[in-house]
């Protein structure tokens, strides 16, 4: 089994609990995720399992994902303008060559889409470095721990029939960008005295150190500055319900990011322990 | 699928028909379950519906009445299995939304008229 999954944030609303309270929650469309790459410890120095997750066109994919994923690579501007470049000249020969024999027009132009056809072939013929089926594309990779049960292959998806009701989650994601904020907003600083013949120190941060001694301000003191657009982590959320036809996850409390974000559920440390245990025994045994 | 129909799609299971259309202004008799130890019994709250607001299962109405002298305002939320039924007295005629200017009034100035249609 798969630690973690990566899943879009739908939204929030509230649901009833079986004793008719209402429990905020958020909806996670959780999967399905494909698995794009097994790192194993031969190979790669450790165990891992890396998933793909979320729709892209495919003129948004840069050529080396595409080559991770497997996908046969299309022409680059360059590769395309020389191959013009070449028809062009070919058609131009084949031109002149009509003027003086006709006869020979034919077999000039077969020989003109020979290399044509060589010149597609060219970039297939290296060694495929990525899957060996073609994946994807996707929105975004990620590696996520393999914590017990047997190996993944290359191809696999897995959805959020991996979570049960009742189970700890922990929920990955990043937090909406605030911009540039102050202190009062960023560090939660309670500024400064509104009246008594105060004009623009409602906000300010105050003192930032002492005087001549140390002569410096000290490293990490907390000041205005970009805040949101963080990773955040929060642990132990429960979930509430699951639905597994929807790949949907209704999950306790709120979570970082705005709605459409992508966000990874990875399971609680009780359930990790768990599985841990389980696993070292297994491969004891 | 859309946002919208996925958070409806966790909704759905919960929503129900035997609520009626309110509207502001609703004279209502609101059937609470109340828990009593191990006993559950109903309790009935009725007033002016003051205020609508949310959407789906978040809907959600403020009820306004004037017990022993003091205005008592209560919010439900209209799905909770926790109402056991909303029974709507009568209509009345308002012209607003929010009914707040309710608060300053007490007596004969409080009076709603019957909407009649």
């Amino acid at each position: 089994m798969l630690s973690a999954l990566l899943g879009r944030k739908v939204g929030m609303t509230q649901i009833f609990g079986p004793n008719g309270v209402a429990i905020p929650v958020t909806v996670i469309e959780a999967g399905p995720c494909t698995i794009t790459q097994v790192k194993t410890a031969a190979t790669d120095g450790y165990e891992a399992v890396q998933l793909g997750f979320g729709e892209v066109k495919l003129k948004h994919v840069t050529r080396p994902m595409l080559g991770h994923l497997g996908h046969a690579l299309p022409q680059t501007p360059r590769q395309r303008r020389k191959q013009q470049l070449q028809q062009a000249k070919s058609r131009q020969e084949a031109r002149k060559k009509t003027a003086s024999a006709a006869s020979e027009t034919e077999a000039d132009v077969a020989e003109a889409t020979a290399t044509k056809g060589s010149a597609k072939q060219q970039p297939s013929a290296k060694r495929r470095r990525g899957s060996a089926m073609e994946l994807g594309p996707f929105k975004i990779l990620r590696e996520v721990e393999l914590i017990s049960g047997d190996q993944p292959a290359v191809g696999d998806t897995v959805d959020a029939a991996m979570f049960a009701t009742g189970e700890r989650v922990d929920i990955i994601g990043t937090s909406k960008g605030k911009g540039f904020a102050g202190v009062m907003k960023r560090h939660g600083f309670g500024g400064g005295q509104r009246t008594h013949g105060q004009s623009d120190r409602a906000r300010a941060p105050g003192s930032i150190g002492p005087g001549t001694t140390p002569g410096r301000v000290f490293k990490g003191t907390r000041m205005a500055g970009r805040m949101g657009n963080d990773r955040i982590t929060i642990k132990s959320l429960e979930v509430v319900q699951t639905d597994a036809t929807r790949n949907l996850l209704v999950i306790k409390g709120s979570i970082p990011g705005p709605n459409g974000s992508v966000v990874m559920i990875r399971k609680g440390a009780e359930q990790m322990a768990l599985a841990a245990r389980s696993g070292a025994s297994a491969r004891r045994s | 699928m859309s946002v919208a129909t996925l958070v409806r799609a966790v909704e759905e299971a919960q929503l129900r028909d035997d609520r009626p259309e309110l509207q502001p202004g609703d004279s209502v008799r609101v059937h609470v379950k109340v828990v009593e130890g191990t006993r559950e019994r109903i309790q009935v709250f009725e007033g002016t519906v003051i205020r609508l607001r949310g959407d789906a299962l978040r809907r959600a109405f403020t009820v306004r009445r004037i017990a022993n002298n003091v205005g008592v305002e209560r919010s439900f939320l209209l799905h909770s299995p926790q109402l056991d039924k909303i029974e709507v007295v009568r209509h009345n005629i308002v012209r607003r939304k929010n009914l707040y200017y309710m608060r300053g009034l007490r007596g004969k100035a409080a009076r709603l008229k019957e909407r009649r249609d």
